[in-house]
């Protein structure tokens, strides 16, 4: 018997791990070679002398404290908690601790306590967790980006333009949160020269955002030299192929010169939709041919269309409109061009029934971004000269 | 939800009597409180729960805004209170939850008939004669502790509520012991260990019991004997007893003093 306890005690001592029973009065009973090592304190200063909590660092101790032993208590296990140990000369050493309540085992033995060094584990992890925390910090950092691009994106009010009302409406798709391709812009080019354009970049999230951004103001710079539509659609083709960018875009660029009391339109489309005319008694016609979207083909088609705006009103949107899904398929151009139709005839009361029914028609979510423009002669506002 | 829902009470004990309210400290749940409750179960009212994000506490419980401070967590056991029409309670409060309870008492004494702090502290970080125990470093080294026990992929504290080889089998109440999601942990330590409630303990009017455990790292005796002396109607008792939780490690120490405390402090007009 003697034997098999010498035998007993030889293993304990000499065990690859540290290993200590922790007495019901809190203080080691037992402690083998290895965890002496840990600890860097030999027995006389440990058995019957140190409490565990004593062992590690304070973080340590309040961790032990606040959740380790009243889980001890409560008769469990706990496994494989990383913790550092505090040695006599203040230096750290990183450990995974298992530890079991004694089950009666008799001799006032209260805790078994098991510690295993982990310092290459240890940096390993905080390698990972440094990983970890810089991934996150990238990933809000390029939330706000895209967020702040957002907002710079988002078709601003329009400028009020004398004798002209314009009415404009945006609806991102989703919740908003991912940055999208449709943009509007409506901008002065001379003392009676506006320019309205409408598009939508292909794809989503930043690199579409950064096109639209780059379609947007190369059209207001282009704009100054080029008056034609058509011509200018082909220097933005041009300059998005020397961009080289995997985006194209589909666009609608109106050229609006003031003719009193009316307006000259010139107007031009990139694989967009045309735009939709409403005259005073409900009819619905449409203006321009579809074109070629920008930077997308080698040897692009664009024409400009001529129209004199006198007491039409004109409806340019995205295909977030008419490629809305509801219960009866595409929403599409017949349902848009008879919501038109049976509008008041007003820039305001189309543009935003339009918004409202593609909404209502998907189920109050927009699969895709919309963004619509209708603008109208207003030949009563007086301006002073 | 309502907040019995919420918070996981349960209530025992006659209907009529007085309630005796129990909140559990940062770490783990009401059942911290398994060993002592039953001692007050026949002349209480006892009333038990989990702190909002802690323990069995739906996750709903929790707003990382609300409970920034713990304003929000007395906000929520005042909604509780007058949920479960108590006043006068006797409020037991452990470690972070005794300055919960002494919050709770300032802003409404009706509330509160009497209050037990067991090991608490008013302020856990040092200060210019003040020995709280703790230094910033500290304090940050527990919340990297902490985080290097929850790597996010893993609920650690729940592989470390393994069970031993020769556990029996728990109910759900006990698997959800000591359970508690990382970023609510994380920020109920920094709140805990870097709040200062040293000025609100002179405005506690109610008859408190203070439980200083002998030998306690984190509330020591200077941390308690400032509670004692800021409170002007209070007893103060020392259990021969290590560590942070005697109403686990001493219990019966634990309940006698506070049966000593209750039966010493009638309140006239009432049934004790």
């Amino acid at each position: 018997m003697r034997d098999a306890s010498q035998a007993a005690e030889r293993l304990f001592e000499i065990a690859p791990c540290g290993f200590a029973l922790v007495g019901n009065e809190g203080l080691v009973a037992h402690a083998n070679a290895e965890f002496r090592r840990l600890v860097g304190r030999p027995s006389e200063e440990l058995v019957g002398k140190a409490s565990l909590a004593s062992l590690f660092s304070i973080g340590g101790r309040m961790f032990l404290e606040t959740h380790l032993l009243p889980m001890l208590a409560h008769d469990r296990s706990v496994r494989e908690v990383a913790l550092d140990m505090l040695r006599p000369d203040g230096s750290r050493v990183p450990v995974l601790l298992n530890a079991d309540a004694a089950h009666g085992e008799g001799n006032g033995i209260a805790l078994l306590v098991v510690v295993i060094e982990t310092r290459d584990r240890h940096r390993y992890e905080q390698d990972l967790l440094a990983a970890t925390r810089s991934a996150e910090q990238a990933r809000i950092d390029a939330t706000a980006l895209a967020n702040t691009l957002q907002r710079t994106l988002i078709p601003p009010v329009p400028p009020e333009i004398p004798h002209l009302t314009v009415s404009t409406a945006y609806r991102p798709a989703g919740d908003g949160s991912v940055v999208g391709g449709d943009f509007y812009d409506v901008f002065q080019v001379g003392a009676d020269d506006w320019c309205v354009v409408l598009g939508d970049v292909s794809g989503k999230g930043i690199s579409a955002a950064t096109v639209t951004s780059f379609v947007r103001y190369t059209i207001r710079a282009l704009a100054i030299d080029h008056p034609d539509p058509c011509d200018l659609l082909h220097r933005l083709d041009h300059a998005m192929h020397v961009d080289d960018t995997d985006h194209y875009c589909t666009l609608v660029l109106a050229r609006l010169t003031r003719r009193p009391p009316h307006w000259a339109v010139q107007l031009a489309l990139a694989g967009h939709p045309p735009a939709v005319l409403r005259s005073p008694d409900g009819h619905v016609s449409e203006l321009g041919t579809p074109g070629t979207p920008v930077g997308l083909v080698d040897e692009p088609t664009f024409s400009t269309a001529h129209h004199l705006l006198q007491n039409e009103t004109i409806t340019l949107y995205t295909d977030g409109v008419t490629e809305a899904r509801g219960d009866d398929g595409w929403f599409g151009e017949s349902r848009l061009y008879d919501l038109i139709a049976e509008a008041d005839h007003d820039p305001q009361v189309i543009t935003d029934e339009i918004a409202r029914q593609a909404l209502r028609y998907q189920g109050g979510v927009a699969s895709d971004d919309i963004a619509i423009v209708t603008f109208a002669a207003n030949p009563a506002a007086t301006v002073n000269r | 939800m309502d907040h019995a829902q919420l918070l996981n009470v349960s209530v025992r004990g006659p209907v009529d009597a007085q309630a005796m309210v129990f909140l559990h400290g940062f770490g783990c749940g009401q059942h911290m409180w398994r060993h002592v409750v039953a001692a007050f179960e026949d002349e209480y009212r006892v009333v038990l729960l989990d702190l909002p994000g802690s323990g069995g506490a739906a996750a709903a419980s929790y707003d990382s805004d609300r409970h920034a401070s713990l304003d929000g967590y007395r906000d929520d056991l005042v909604t509780l209170l007058r949920e479960l029409e108590l006043t006068s309670v006797v409020l037991v409060g452990h470690s972070v939850s005794a300055m919960i309870g002494v919050l709770l008492q300032i802003a409404h004494p009706d509330l509160v008939d009497r209050l037990v702090l067991v090991t608490p502290s008013a302020r856990y970080l040092n200060d210019t004669g003040y020995h709280g125990g703790f230094s910033e470093d500290d304090v940050e080294e527990l919340l990297e502790l902490m985080s290097r026990n929850h790597l996010g992929w893993q609920d650690p504290l729940a592989t470390i509520v393994a069970g031993g080889p020769d556990s029996e089998a728990r109910t759900e109440l006990e698997q959800a012991f000591c359970r508690t999601r990382p970023e609510v942990a994380a920020q109920f330590a920094a709140v805990t260990f870097r709040g200062d409630n040293r000025a609100d303990l002179r405005l506690v009017s109610a008859h408190t019991l203070i439980i200083q455990s002998a030998e306690d790292s984190i509330a020591p005796m200077t941390a308690g004997t400032y509670v004692r002396d800021a409170i002007s109607d209070s007893e103060f008792e020392v259990l021969a007893t290590r560590g942070h939780c005697p109403h686990l490690t001493a219990p019966a120490e634990t309940v006698a003093v506070i049966q000593r405390f209750l039966q010493g402090s009638q309140v006239p007009g009432r049934r004790d």
